[in-house]
């Protein structure tokens, strides 16, 4: 199996987050955050960074009373 | 005073609704118009306007400095200031990158959704919301995290 670099493992992260990924490339991803740290902050930091997104206000599709 | 304190506090908040509408909604026809007429070009992969929060990797696409963990990020979530330094750094990016990203993570739109509004392929898709979450995440990581933050390579 081709290692992933640190650029494609992060592209797969955020993909992780708008669709479900193939096998091959979950487990590629897997061996390639277990080896690099610096791709493990950015897996959680994208998803920390969905989660704050959430705290924004509503936009005005809401109706205002 | 606590009147006044809240009328600049529902005033802020309602600058954002009415930015986010704005980009989500208004802005959004003319975005359209200009992609069709940028895809065309076929210039995709050089979006210079991206160039101010660049994230960087080396040429064999490891990383050129590599990401640190942020400390206590929870806490943060409870800060006004943090979601304003949240909002800075989305409106620092490029409209469409905003745009796409906001469909997907403020409205929950899915990527094909979003695909459609756009005009754009999954692949093209998936390219803006890469960009944007690492756009934002080094925004934040300079703007909030590096100033609270222990810093280190």
């Amino acid at each position: 199996m081709k290692m992933l670099s640190c650029k494609e493992a992060t592209r797969l992260v955020s993909q992780g987050l708008d669709r479900e990924l193939a096998f091959g490339e979950r487990i590629a991803l897997r061996v390639h955050l277990v080896l690099c740290a610096g791709c493990r902050n950015v897996d959680r930091q994208l998803s920390f960074l969905r989660r704050a997104i959430r705290r924004l206000p509503a936009s005005v599709d809401e109706p205002s009373r | 005073m606590a009147a006044l304190a809240g009328e600049a506090g529902f005033r802020g908040q309602s600058n954002l609704r009415t930015w986010l509408t704005g980009i989500l909604k208004h802005k959004i026809i003319d975005a359209i118009r200009k992609t069709t007429r940028e895809t065309a070009v076929g210039t995709f992969d050089e979006d210079p306007d991206i160039g101010a929060f660049g994230y960087k990797f080396k040429q064999n696409d490891h990383w050129q400095e590599r990401p640190t963990a942020w400390s206590d990020p929870d806490s943060a979530l409870e800060q006004k200031q943090f979601l304003a330094a949240l909002e800075k750094c989305l409106k620092g990016l490029p409209a469409r990158t905003a745009q796409a990203f906001l469909m997907r993570e403020h409205l929950g739109l899915e990527t094909d959704e979003i695909c459609k509004e756009l005009s754009v392929t999954a692949t093209h898709c998936w390219v803006l919301l890469y960009r944007a979450r690492m756009a934002l995440r080094q925004c934040l990581e300079q703007s909030w995290f590096g100033a609270t933050g222990a810093k280190g390579g």
